[in-house]
């Protein structure tokens, strides 16, 4: 067995120019398989445009992005996510109309081509599926409301159980906790360490307690370059890391003050 | 065995629609048949609007490809194209010689292809055109609406070819059938009926499978759906392709029950009409679109004809009620569950409630 292995995900010196606004700069990140990772960073540090370059929403301007060693940087949004990248939105991202089980059920089709869903069965496998991640988000007795009658949590589950049911290698996931209490947030970290081995997942954050509670290696992003790298307490030990990040927070209060 | 009561009223209103020559007279009857050729049409509206979340204010077009591709044949049909013979209009209009577009449509069964094939091959390709684009929404609803404004101009300033203003009219047969007796409008009744039925279940269905909850799904969120592996596009085009051939089938038929096609009823204000309809009926609920097109065209008949003045006025007041007090229209007073049905409950037990005290 090596003892590191290839990498699943590889971004090289991507840059991304919004009309000389430079969202990200030469960033360098390569993720493992089966691997957590947490990406953290003050707003507008590139986190979510990182997120929108790998699934294709933002194109880089230059550099490759490498998954299972196939270029993926020109491929249309749906290809990337065939290839087996899924993504969580920052805002829920469910589909309000559609009950949790055929939110679920549409995220799991295997076969996604439009002319095979002319029929009202759905594959056993399929529902099989659907039921397990229902019952790992713990929404069982939501099952058949629809998406918009949720709470904010539970509609925050729902889109991770979405993005889980496609059955991607590498999932996504930006700010998993935005609006949720310490209790929720707490089974959102043992949801997402739940996931690991079968799926790599790099988690977008600014909660310390979430990210604490991960306790996984950290990509300190900072204005489109990444600052640092290490494990939550490098990172909490590292002055440069307080100084931009953890710091602005007490300045802002003195400023306000 | 217990039967819900929902299918005992479904049965009760088939069975109404069936007998309905026997019930009614032939005026009704021409009216009934008009209108309904009409909820084929609003049919397609509910679906692309309802569940797909498309507003088109172009439906006009398609309906007129249908209804023009039917008045050709019929004004083509008892003629000796082979001595020289030409529809009244155009030897009016000094044409020469018939135009080599209009010698297919003598055969009746190339007609009635091409009142399905035209409107649902151009609706499904020009949507696909503009959906490619991702571009949607509003912008889509004036794409469309410049679509039936040139429409009904291309069809008025052509009129040695289209009957300009006019219009395709005095018909006479189809199939060798006189179509201008009463017994005649009794058959074309019923095969609207029986048509209105048959993609009542159809869509129905469509609803139902796979492909419709794809298609709220599109509706829902087409970037979420994009993310997760499908791609929108063909949902979309498919669900106005539909429209567009459900448009011309009732294009057609109401050809055949008025007698007359003329850019008066495709242009931009019967499109919005068109709209307007299935606002009122519900555009999520089937059953609501057919509803709607029945209830609004009978309230025009009986308004436009008692004040001709009144009816836009009416139109515009009925459209802008639907919106702002029943957004799921009036079948969605009777869903279980809805804004509407919960709003109508809270007025009946207060009134329960004042005339108890």
């Amino acid at each position: 067995m090596n003892a590191i292995p290839a990498p699943i995900l590889m971004m090289e010196d991507v840059t991304v120019d919004f009309d000389g606004f430079k969202a990200l700069t030469s960033v360098n990140l390569a993720l493992t398989p089966g691997d957590l990772r947490i990406l953290i960073g003050p707003n507008g540090a590139g986190k979510s445009t990182l997120c929108d370059t790998i699934i294709g929403r933002v194109r880089p301007t230059s550099g490759k992005i490498t998954f299972k060693d196939e270029v993926i940087t020109a491929l249309p949004e749906q290809e990337i996510v065939r290839r087996g990248i899924c993504r969580k939105f920052q805002t829920p991202g469910v589909l309000p109309t559609l009950t949790v089980m055929e939110n679920l059920l549409v995220s799991a089709r295997k076969n996604r081509s439009w002319w095979r869903s002319f029929t009202t069965k759905t594959p056993a496998d399929e529902t099989a599926h659907a039921e397990e991640i229902l019952a790992k988000i713990g929404l069982q007795d939501r099952r058949d409301i629809i998406a918009a009658d949720l709470a904010h949590g539970e509609k925050q589950w729902l889109e991770i159980g979405m993005v889980v049911a496609t059955d991607a290698d590498l999932l996504l996931l930006d700010e998993p906790t935005a609006g949720m209490g310490p209790q929720d947030t707490q089974r959102t970290a043992q949801l997402i360490l739940s996931l690991l081995g079968r799926h790599a997942v790099l988690v977008i954050d600014h909660d310390m307690s979430f990210v604490e509670a991960l306790n996984g290696y950290v990509t300190v992003l900072h204005q489109g370059q990444i600052l640092k790298e290490g494990t939550v307490a490098e990172i909490r030990a590292d002055a440069q890391v307080t100084a931009v990040y953890l710091g602005r927070s007490d300045d802002d209060d003195i400023a306000e003050a | 065995m217990k039967f819900p009561p929902k299918y005992i009223v479904g049965a009760i209103v088939i069975a109404l629609g069936a007998f309905a020559p026997l019930i009614i007279n032939a005026y009704e009857l021409s009216l009934l048949g008009r209108f309904l050729a009409l909820s084929i049409l609003a049919m397609g509206i509910m679906l692309t609007w309802g569940e797909a979340g498309i507003l088109s204010l172009g439906q006009g077009v398609f309906f007129g490809l249908g209804g023009y591709a039917l008045a050709m044949h019929l004004k083509l049909e008892g003629l000796n194209l082979a001595n020289g013979d030409m529809p009244d209009f155009m030897v009016w209009s000094g044409v020469s010689t018939l135009p080599a577009f209009w010698y297919p449509f003598a055969n009746p069964y190339f007609s009635l292809a091409c009142v399905v094939i035209v409107p649902g091959g151009f609706a499904a390709a020009f949507s696909w055109l503009v959906f490619r684009r991702r571009v949607g929404g509003v912008y889509f609803a004036l794409i469309t609406q410049a679509l039936a404004l040139a429409f009904s101009t291309l069809l008025i300033s052509q009129q040695s070819y289209t009957g300009g203003f006019n219009g395709l009219t005095d018909f006479s047969t189809l199939f060798g059938y006189d179509i201008t007796t009463n017994g005649a409008a009794q058959v074309i009744y019923c095969i609207t009926f029986v048509l209105v039925v048959v993609t009542y279940f159809a869509l129905r269905w469509l609803l139902t499978s796979r492909y419709g909850v794809m298609l709220r799904a599109t509706r829902d969120g087409e970037n979420r759906v994009r993310f997760l592996g499908h791609n929108p596009l063909p949902y979309k085009v498919v669900a106005f392709g539909i429209a567009g051939a459900l448009a011309g089938i009732g294009g057609a038929l109401f050809t055949l029950h008025s007698g007359v096609v003329s850019p008066a009823l495709v242009g931009v204000v019967p499109s919005i009409e068109m709209v307007v309809w299935v606002a009122v009926g519900g555009r999520n609920i089937l059953w609501g679109a057919i509803a709607g097109t029945l209830l609004v065209n009978f309230a025009k008949d009986q308004i436009s004809s008692a004040f001709p003045s009144l009816w836009l006025y009416g139109l515009g007041a009925l459209f802008i009620l639907a919106v702002s007090f029943l957004p799921a229209g009036i079948a969605g007073l009777f869903r279980p569950g809805s804004g509407e049905e919960r709003v109508m409950r809270r007025i009946l037990s207060r009134r329960k409630l004042s005339t108890a005290e």
